[in-house]
């Protein structure tokens, strides 16, 4: 037993150990700072919006927009945290520390994406506690809550390794980060409900598997959502699945890794 | 006793270039080896096979009989590589860098032990709290040897581990890979310092063009060419009846390659036949450079 936890878990442990200390030890840049820019959002958004919209009946426009904020932020960091680290490490050649290990590519998945996920949850749950400070959110079904964070942030994370595998430079990753990330994570109905759309664009939006994983999470805090939490979960749980398989099948065949 | 490596029928193609041309190699386990040979030879192709960060077109590669594809997780745990590259994780201190490398591999606080051992025998005790950016380079070239060694591994490649590195730091290193050849670590090595294989390693692969075209023990290398070379400074052109024997010319100084000394004689009578002065003049063994120049170019 001693021995099957020394050869197979320790070594994905240590790597997710790694992973989570990198980010801790500049924690300014990777926790605080996403915090502030959700809280600038916020700030701004409420002030110019409160009074004016009301997306559903009896919900502020701000307390509407919280649970979007704190999921963009969860995607976007779980995303960076394993495509960051990823990228970097083949642009400096330390990524061969962890190429010559006995670590197997599941065990390399999971540490990666275990690391990504907790990221994720701190920005999501640092934005929330700064946010109730100020404003009164309803928690009505926390399960979903917590199940569409950890999808989520788990997807991110999971895409995050892909775009860190197939970039092979900074700007490959920040046009990932700046033409797929960024337009689906504003265009998911982070700001606004997608029922405010012009018919067409609300079936655009429906392709957006950003659009499933807020909605779903929004639906936790307020139980209403602009569709139902079970069709939000399969998407995003088949989304996850799909992608989980392609990462552990670039992983395994060593695809723009090992030569 | 199984071999510590043993390299069967390994080609490598990287589109068209045939990179390894049939490689067969085997060393035994405690053995100090050198990979020699020119830039583009296939050297660190061949160690990138063996470390698992390439796969081979075909052939099979073993790490103390444990197959790099088929049985990674045990050969890389028996590997140590040192890589070429002054490569390093920026946000870790050494002491950090070693504990996750040797966590890696499945080994926890029950190696912290050898981790301090290694920073010790390496000159890195003051260091050991530093973080990685901060080391100065031949610093990072110890840090990255330590690294190799964290988890023990019973093989050690050291790809050109002495690029760039100064003659002190030069030979501590080298004391210390004695020392742990000495305990039965298997030594591979590549180097363009060829008088470093020359005096640590006992047996010397030499490689061109993807193929291995000498593989003996450095003694028996040596002796594949006999004689002695002779250095002369001349205070005119080398007579025609001496350009047969003509090795090389360095600096305006002439190298012939002579059989024995007694063949000295009758090369003073011919340079005084012509009226050319000898100016300076040194004799010296072939060394394995000269093995390697006749063999490699």
């Amino acid at each position: 037993m001693a021995d099957f936890i020394s050869h197979n878990l320790r070594g994905p442990w240590t790597l997710f150990k790694k992973e989570l200390l990198r980010f801790w030890r500049v924690s300014f840049q990777t926790v605080a700072a996403p915090i502030i820019t959700a809280l600038l959002y916020l700030l701004i958004f409420s002030h110019v919006l409160e009074d004016r919209v009301q997306v559903y009946p009896g919900v502020g426009y701000t307390a509407f927009l919280i649970p979007g904020l704190i999921m963009m932020s969860l995607l976007q960091n779980a995303f960076a945290n394993s495509s960051s680290s990823l990228i970097q490490s083949k642009v400096m050649g330390s990524l061969i520390f962890i190429l010559l290990t006995p670590i197997s590519y599941l065990g390399v998945y999971l540490a990666f994406l275990a690391a990504s996920i907790l990221r994720g949850m701190v920005v999501g749950l640092g934005i929330y506690l700064v946010t109730i400070i100020f404003i009164d959110l309803p928690v009505e079904h926390p399960g979903w809550i917590l199940i569409f964070a950890l999808l989520g942030s788990g997807l991110m994370g999971t895409f995050g390794i892909i775009a860190g595998i197939w970039a092979e430079k900074f700007d490959q990753m920040a046009a990932f980060q700046n033409f797929v990330i960024m337009p689906l994570s504003f265009l998911s109905g982070v700001f606004y409900s997608i029922h405010s759309l012009p018919p067409f664009w609300q079936k655009v939006s429906h392709l957006n598997p950003f659009f499933y994983m807020i909605d779903g999470f929004r639906y936790g805090f307020f139980g209403t959502g602009d569709i139902s939490p079970f069709i939000s979960l399969g998407v995003v749980a088949g989304c996850f699945f799909a992608l989980s398989l392609i990462t552990l099948q670039m992983l395994k065949s060593g695809y723009k890794l090992r030569g | 006793m199984i071999p510590a490596i043993n390299i069967q029928q390994v080609h490598k193609r990287f589109g068209n270039l045939h990179a390894l041309k049939g490689i067969d190699l085997s060393i035994e386990q405690g053995e100090f080896f050198a990979l020699l040979g020119p830039n583009g030879a296939g050297k660190s192709t061949l160690i990138n096979l063996l470390a698992g960060l390439s796969r081979p077109t075909s052939g099979s590669l073993q790490v103390m009989g444990f197959d790099v594809y088929t049985q990674y997780a045990e050969a890389r745990r028996a590997l140590g590589v040192v890589p070429q590259e002054l490569v390093f994780d920026p946000f870790f201190n050494v002491r950090e860098m070693l504990r996750f490398q040797a966590g890696y591999f499945g080994r926890g606080r029950e190696n912290d032990a050898w981790v301090d051992e290694i920073i010790e025998s390496l000159g890195l005790a003051d260091k050991a709290h530093t973080n990685m950016r901060r080391l100065s380079g031949g610093m990072k070239r110890r840090a990255l040897i330590a690294q190799a060694l964290a988890h023990k591994p019973p093989v050690i490649v050291l790809d050109e581990p002495t690029a760039g590195v100064d003659v002190e730091l030069r030979q501590a290193m080298w004391q210390f890979i004695r020392r742990l050849n000495g305990e039965g670590h298997t030594i591979i090595l590549t180097t363009h310092y060829l008088e470093e294989a020359e005096t640590l390693c006992n047996r010397i692969a030499m490689m061109k063009q993807g193929e291995i075209v000498a593989l003996d023990s450095t003694r028996n290398l040596l002796n594949r060419l006999p004689g002695k070379r002779l250095r002369l400074k001349l205070s005119g052109a080398l007579p025609a009846a001496l350009v047969p024997l003509l090795r090389e010319e360095q600096d305006g100084d002439c190298i012939l390659a002579i059989a024995d000394v007694t063949q000295l004689e009758s090369i003073l009578a011919e340079l005084r036949l012509a009226g050319v002065a000898v100016e300076d003049m040194q004799l010296t063994e072939a060394d394995l450079e000269d093995v390697f120049v006749e063999l490699v170019s």
